[in-house]
């Protein structure tokens, strides 16, 4: 039980080792180092939960305060660690799919120059990452949560020489500088309204609070998640954020810190029970959310981008399920979703590895042929993501959907949101399949000035001429380039990563009580169940969203293999836009936000510095005024104290007259 | 028809007092000021007399210590700049030291 604070304490080790030394250790042992230091925490978190599994359940609970951080009167944070059934659950998935993309990112950075300094910061997200999870008060998980945004930052604009990532990286930053200010004022207003902010005292005073209360508190924590989880209005960052290397674009923004705001209000969760109509508003924002980005989606080119709104729809499908009360479909999908969509980002980055660092989806094609197993992992992370079942992606999202349909009198229209933001799920991904790995041809072979959406087929597939030179660093792919598989330290993760998305679902099947392993696990750390509907109307969800998914593969099918219907139909500009969403941003920030920044700024300038100048002003004129009567002649002083003399007798003889 | 009282003391301090102070005012040798000064100082001190017999106060009398205590360390200072001074000019004129003009 003592072992709780080596789990966030190796990767700051790694950290602060990485950072003394990184580059003396250099190319693949700064890698190896980060990544023991990684599967260090994830052996610590699995002896924690041996222990905790051996405790009886409902006492599964570990505080182990390290010190007194901020002592002050009544305003106690301790720097303790919390480990229950949500936060070491949370730890395994972070520090088990964390060790998988640090042994990636040793093939995929290879030989980048920076290659110590990647891994000094990714050993520094994962402390802060667990730090964030088993933070026992609302301070220490601040802490990690700006932690994961500063690493988030640092990453994100790793490659910083080319402006549109370092921008993309302020992006982020800024964006989720919005979201924070929401995690400060709810816990403000947690500290002012129990007098605490250590979770346990939360959780137990909770079911005493006002309603309206607790549904601002639900809000301000809301808008926080909205920020770190790419939700609406706050999602416009999560696409750019993919200017980073993709073992970032997996590790951060899909399987960890994206989910962080889904923990944070599973973690509040007592809180979200009383907060009445807060919990629609984050069911309804999770569901449009899901939509918007399903839709845009579709038409993006670049495999990461299709990637990056995917994950923006499928973190909207959690917040369903959080507020259908449903925190266990939440946590559920939030696995699954973790094992998919890193398997599926990992697989992006090999084939962009493989393909010159090319990530325009109509340059590749056909490339089942050169990347078997990354064709075949990455199969089974569409199956699971399409909602096919036996896989993962299936359970969980139905588990979500189900939960949703009976908790509120429009629970069945958010049902249909979510069947169709599933249908769409199924068809950009089937498109992202086809145009990486089928298609037809092999589009990198025509000139890049040809890059239009029907190529003439008169492209021969001749690979028998094709060079077999590895231009792994040169960012231009040419027409006789033949892509290569990943090293094996690259395809050995997505292969782990392949297994766990496929049968992850066993975590929760719906058939048995005796099957809900991750409901009963975590139930004592959750409030609020949401009611399933019976047994015979979830079959026929289930089968209603099977059918919606092969519906979209199907539809895909016929668009992107068969060629029936023309894609430029399909991928309409809006969408390849996203809805114009951050456009309008940039108009309004740019026209009315700046005029009314720019206001600010003068009235700062004019306003309050004026009166600062203004004091310093009237001073020294004041000054000018009166040092003319300091002539220097002593006789004139002598002349002045004798009148001053004369008038104090005058003033007293006067008053005493009266 | 002329009876000597106390206010002639009075009388005889006011005008001695208004000699000094205009001579104050008046003269620019820093000696003849301190003069002036001095005698000021000594007129104050025949009122403190004067009031101190007419009220049957000793007092008044004990207060005159004092300030001949403060003149003395006064003239010191006092004519230890005039020193400095005539050490750096010919003569001594109060109005030439006006370094200090604002």
């Amino acid at each position: 039980m003592e072992l709780i604070w080596l789990i966030p304490a190796l990767p700051v080790a790694g950290f602060l080792l990485l950072a003394a030394a990184g580059r003396r250790i250099g190319d693949p042992g700064a890698g190896v180092l980060a990544s023991l230091a990684v599967v260090g925490s994830f052996a610590a978190s699995v002896a924690v939960l041996l222990t905790l599994a051996g405790e009886p359940e409902g006492s599964r609970q570990i505080t182990q305060t390290l010190w007194t951080w901020i002592p002050a009167d009544s305003f106690q944070v301790s720097f303790g660690l919390l480990a229950d059934e949500l936060s070491l659950m949370m730890c395994l998935f972070i520090t088990g799919v964390g060790a998988l993309i640090h042994v990636y990112a040793i093939g995929y950075m290879r030989g980048d120059p920076e290659f110590a300094r990647f891994f000094t910061y990714l050993n520094l997200f994962i402390a802060s990452m667990l730090l964030l999870v088993l933070g026992d008060n609302l301070i220490l998980t601040f802490l990690g949560w700006e932690g994961v945004g500063a690493c988030s930052y640092l990453l994100i604009s790793f490659w910083f020489t080319e402006p549109a990532n370092a921008s993309a990286g302020k992006k982020a930053f800024v964006t989720n500088r919005i979201g924070d200010f929401g995690f400060m004022l709810g816990t403000f207003l947690v500290f002012v309204t129990f007098g605490t902010i250590d979770y346990l005292q939360i959780d137990a005073a909770a079911p005493g609070v006002s309603s309206g209360t607790a549904t601002a508190i639900a809000l301000l924590f809301f808008l926080a998640a909205t920020g770190k989880s790419a939700q609406l209005p706050l999602f416009v960052w999560l696409p750019d954020a993919m200017a980073g290397p993709t073992p970032v674009s997996a590790l951060i923004h899909a399987a960890t810190m994206v989910t962080s705001g889904v923990f944070l209000l599973t973690r509040l969760s007592p809180i979200l029970e009383a907060a009445g109509w807060a919990n629609d508003l984050i069911a309804w924002v999770g569901a449009i959310t899901a939509l918007l980005a399903a839709g845009a989606a579709v038409a993006q080119n670049d495999i990461k981008k299709v990637l990056a709104y995917s994950t923006v729809s499928q973190l909207g499908f959690m917040f369903i399920a959080i507020g259908s009360q449903n925190y266990v479909g939440a946590l559920f999908h939030m696995i699954t979703h973790a094992f998919f969509k890193a398997l599926l980002f990992l697989g992006a980055g090999a084939v962009i590895y493989s393909m010159s660092h090319e990530q325009d989806m109509r340059r590749y094609g056909q490339l089942r042929k050169y990347l078997p197993v990354t064709f075949a992992t990455m199969f089974i992370g569409w199956l699971a993501i399409s909602g096919i079942p036996p896989f993962s992606g299936f359970w969980s999202k139905d588990e979500i959907l189900a939960g949703s349909f009976e908790v509120r009198p429009a629970g069945q229209l958010l049902w249909v949101a979510g069947i169709i933001a599933a249908l769409l799920t199924a068809f950009y991904m089937t498109r992202l399949m086809i145009m990486t790995f089928a298609g037809g041809t092999e589009q990198w072979r025509t000139r890049s000035e040809d890059l239009l959406p029907e190529v003439p087929h008169d492209v021969e597939a001749d690979d028998a001429h094709a060079s077999g030179h590895d231009d792994h660093h040169a960012h231009h792919l040419t027409p006789d380039h033949t892509p290569r598989e990943a090293p094996a330290v690259m395809l050995g993760p997505l292969v782990v990563l392949a297994a766990l998305a496929a049968v992850a679902g066993l975590l929760n099947l719906p058939f048995a009580d005796s099957l809900h392993f991750l409901d009963h696990w975590v139930e004592p750390t959750l409030e609020g169940q949401s009611g399933l509907p019976d047994a015979l109307v979830q079959w026929v969800l289930a089968l209603t969203s099977i059918v919606g998914a092969c519906l979209g593969v199907w539809f895909a099918w016929r668009v992107y293999q068969q060629h029936r219907v023309d894609r430029t139909r399909i991928e309409q500009p809006v969408l390849a836009h996203a809805w114009h969403i951050d456009d309008a941003y940039a108009r309004v920030v740019a026209g009315p936000g700046e005029a009314s920044f720019q206001g600010l700024a003068d009235f700062d300038h004019d306003v309050v510095d004026g009166a600062v100048r203004g004091v310093g002003g009237a001073t020294q004129q004041a000054g000018d005024a009166v040092r003319g009567l300091q002539t220097g002649f002593v006789r004139s002083y002598a002349f002045g104290i004798g009148l001053g003399a004369v008038a104090l007798v005058l003033f007293a003889v006067v008053r005493m007259s009266l | 028809m002329f009876t000597f009282d106390d206010s002639w003391y009075l009388v005889l301090g006011a005008i001695l007092f208004s000699i000094g102070a205009v001579g104050l005012v008046v003269r620019r040798n820093p000696l003849v000021m301190f003069m002036c000064v001095e005698l000021m100082l000594n007129a104050v001190n025949l009122t403190f007399v004067a009031f101190g017999s007419l009220l049957g106060d000793v007092g008044g009398q004990t207060v005159v210590f004092f300030v001949l205590v403060v003149a003395a360390a006064e003239v010191v200072v006092g004519l230890a700049i005039i020193v400095a001074i005539m050490r750096r000019r010919a003569e001594a004129n109060a109005d030439d030291v006006s370094l200090l003009r604002g």
